[in-house]
């Protein structure tokens, strides 16, 4: 029989990888969800939309309990400040998934064909600079020195999303066929879905502060 | 009356308890990695096993220095000890009861003109200083070694949180049972020359002896020192003095515990001794010096930025003050207590230079001219006997132990009064008859009377190898002593 202490030990670090791996099956859909709505298939997009909710609601469980079991069984009390904030940055990134995705849905906005190829880049930068977050976070918890193997590609990510974000609406206001309230319509939803690399970069730059702490 | 004067004891264990076992379990439960209620259990049941069962190595270091002879002046000792540590840890320095006994007994020993036995005062004192270095110098090797491991073995953020758990209670653990084994002897060193208990067997299973018992019950007030006092210490020791993580509390407390075992092993010391090599001296050293060096040697291995000098400097003073506080008080203790009181605090060794003690004396090869002049002389304290043996200039230091073995004049009659009132239980058969066979014999020397029973019969002589043995036979030898002794003075 083991322990309580190593049972408690065990659970949190198995909800730790299920929370993070939430985290990137989001972007995953997030990524499949936006593909549909760019091809006008919206009743596969609202199944998305349904599947990112309950993947929001699991994700924000596990925060909780991830959260309660930390206080109540005193775990990793030296770094347990920096392990919630990070739990609730990266359910942040998680939240903005979910925020664009009804965002479409509520505004449904009319992106032309022609920008769906930039929409679609800005949002596998998004997407990818996510992806390089959950892999440092994992290994924060594992392998302390081969977090930095994955911490750059989030700054590149990032900086990818922002020369995409910017060409994109470059284009948008250069095209003149679409009206400004049009164009301004469109440009929000660039820099939202650019938000998320910028949000992934700041997780980041706490995380490489929190290894600094940690390394012995 | 003898719980009465163990009361001293009792509150020195007290404090021990409720300040060194913060040293033991406090970076655990102040970074909360254990529960108060876990760490104080623990601790408790360690402390108390370690004094049964491992305390006798220190003791007998302890016992050395001056056998404290009166049961008024053990009593006075443990609380100028007690209320030194008191004083000292209200003033806020951290400091051990070590310091506090082994400055109480010189305290004893300038006022009762007993003689201090040099080498064992220096053997303690260096031990002083090379406690706190040796934990520095194992806290750095452990350090490294955990840190190679975790990086070797890939160890994850929660894995490792669990191990550490598990690292600092079996450090604790071990440290606890290393303080009880250490530290008892600070405790109820002193009442072990005066104790009226005698050898018990636990069911037949087991045996305690006189000295084990009360190393039980100074155990028990350890207990009670952690359960009632310590958690605030704990909760000081664990965030208020350093930060430290966990992992370094791990390493501390190890190599704390490891210094501590080192200084009260009889094993280990046997080993090394079986092996040709030097030995570590059993002298009861300062739990806070050990876990102090330890935390110095971590700090010096990250570079020594982050120690606080001052504070070391604080630390190191209350160090040198405590032995000097705790003699000082004893001192003035004990001359109310004889004078006020009108208590024995000391029983007068007197030194007869007989004819028995010379050819014993010469029998060892020592030389004994300037003795023989002597014959006959008589000197009431040893520091006497001492100056007078000073001016023969051939003796050596280990000489005039013997020479003050030899001529200890304690004058036993072996009376039918005496042996009628010997524990049937206690003594074999075989012993009790060697007794009556030298029934009417009067000695005037410790040694003599156990020379003649080793004479007659070997239930009465010290087996090579059989040390429980031995030791219950010094037990035994040293309750006939008393108990003849009293005979003595009853046919005057």
């Amino acid at each position: 029989m083991k322990s309580s202490i190593l049972k408690d030990s065990e659970e949190t670090g198995k909800q730790f990888d299920e929370f993070l791996d939430n985290v990137s099956g989001a972007g995953v859909l997030f990524g499949e969800a936006t593909d549909d709505y760019f091809e006008g298939d919206l009743e596969a997009f609202e199944k998305k939309r349904d599947k990112m909710n309950d993947l929001e609601h699991r994700g924000d469980a596990l925060r909780r309990t991830l959260e309660h079991l930390l206080y109540t069984k005193t775990l990793v009390p030296e770094s347990r400040g920096d392990v919630m904030e990070l739990l609730e940055n990266m359910d942040a990134l998680l939240d903005h998934y979910k925020a664009v995705i009804w965002r479409f849905d509520i505004e449904h906005p009319d992106i032309p064909p022609e920008f769906h190829d930039d929409f679609r880049e800005l949002i596998v930068s998004g997407v990818n600079a996510v992806e390089s977050t959950v892999l440092s976070c994992k290994a924060f918890f594992r392998e302390i020195d081969e977090a930095c193997n994955h911490m750059h590609k989030v700054i590149f990510w990032e900086t990818e999303g922002d020369i995409v974000s910017t060409r994109l609406q470059k284009r948008i206001f250069r095209n003149e066929s679409l009206r400004l309230s049009h164009k301004r319509h469109i440009r929000d939803f660039a820099k939202f879905i650019e938000k998320i690399g910028d949000e992934a970069e700041d997780v980041i730059d706490r995380l490489s502060i929190y290894i600094i702490k940690r390394v012995m | 009356m003898f719980l009465f004067f163990l009361s001293s004891g009792l509150f020195l264990g007290w404090s021990l308890g409720a300040n060194d076992a913060a040293n033991v379990f406090g970076t655990a439960v102040g970074s909360r990695m254990i529960t108060f209620k876990r760490a104080a259990v623990l601790c408790s049941v360690f402390v108390i096993l370690g004094a049964v069962i491992s305390g006798a190595g220190t003791s007998d270091t302890i016992g050395k220095l001056g056998t404290v002879n009166a049961l008024a002046g053990a009593f006075i000792v443990a609380l100028a000890a007690a209320i030194s540590v008191y004083i000292m840890t209200v003033i806020g320095y951290p400091v051990s009861t070590s310091q506090g006994i082994i400055g109480a007994i010189i305290g004893w020993n300038l006022f009762t003109g007993t003689l201090i036995d040099y080498t064992s005062l220096t053997k303690i004192v260096s031990s002083w200083v090379a406690c706190p270095i040796l934990a520095a110098i194992f806290s750095i090797i452990l350090y490294k070694l955990v840190v190679i491991c975790i990086k070797t073995f890939n160890v994850r953020m929660f894995k490792l949180d669990t191990l550490t758990r598990y690292g600092l209670i079996i450090a604790g653990i071990f440290g606890a049972y290393s303080l009880g084994a250490n530290n008892i002897a600070n405790v109820m060193g002193v009442f072990v020359p005066v104790s009226p208990f005698r050898d018990i067997s636990v069911m037949g299973i087991f045996s305690l002896t006189s000295a084990q018992q009360l190393f039980f019950i100074g155990g028990i007030a350890i207990a009670i020192g952690i359960i009632t006092y310590s958690k605030r210490v704990m909760m000081t020791v664990g965030t208020g003095i350093m930060k430290i993580s966990p992992v370094s509390a791990f390493v501390t407390v190890w190599a704390h515990s490891i210094v501590l075992f080192l200084f009260a092993s009889q094993g280990l010391e046997r080993f090394l001794i079986s092996h040709g090599l030097p030995s570590i001296p059993l002298v009861p050293v300062s739990s806070s010096q050990a876990i102090v060096g330890a935390v110095i040697g971590i700090g010096l291995l990250k570079g020594g930025k982050g120690i606080r000098w001052k504070t070391v400097r604080g630390i190191s003073v209350g160090w040198v003050t405590t032995p000097l506080l705790a003699a000082l008080i004893s001192f003035i203790s004990l001359f109310f207590f004889q004078n006020v009181f009108q208590q024995q605090i000391y029983k007068p060794v007197e030194y007869i230079v007989s004819a028995e003690a010379i050819e014993r004396i010469e029998n060892k090869g020592i030389p004994a001219n300037e003795l023989k002049g002597m014959l006959g002389n008589k000197f009431p304290s040893a520091v006497q006997f001492n100056n007078a043996l000073k001016e023969c200039s051939f003796l050596r230091h280990d000489d005039t132990n013997f020479i003050m073995e030899s001529t200890e004049h304690y004058k036993m009659k072996i009376t039918d009064t005496g042996i009628r009132s010997l524990d049937a239980e206690w003594f074999t058969e075989e012993q009790i008859k060697v007794l009556e066979k030298l029934e009417g014999q009067v000695f005037i020397h410790k040694w003599m009377m156990e020379e003649a029973l080793a004479g007659i019969s070997p239930s009465w002589r010290i087996k090579k190898d059989d040390k429980l043995f031995n030791r219950r036979l010094k037990g035994k030898i040293a309750h006939i002593h008393d108990l003849f002794h009293a005979s003595e003075f009853f046919m005057r």
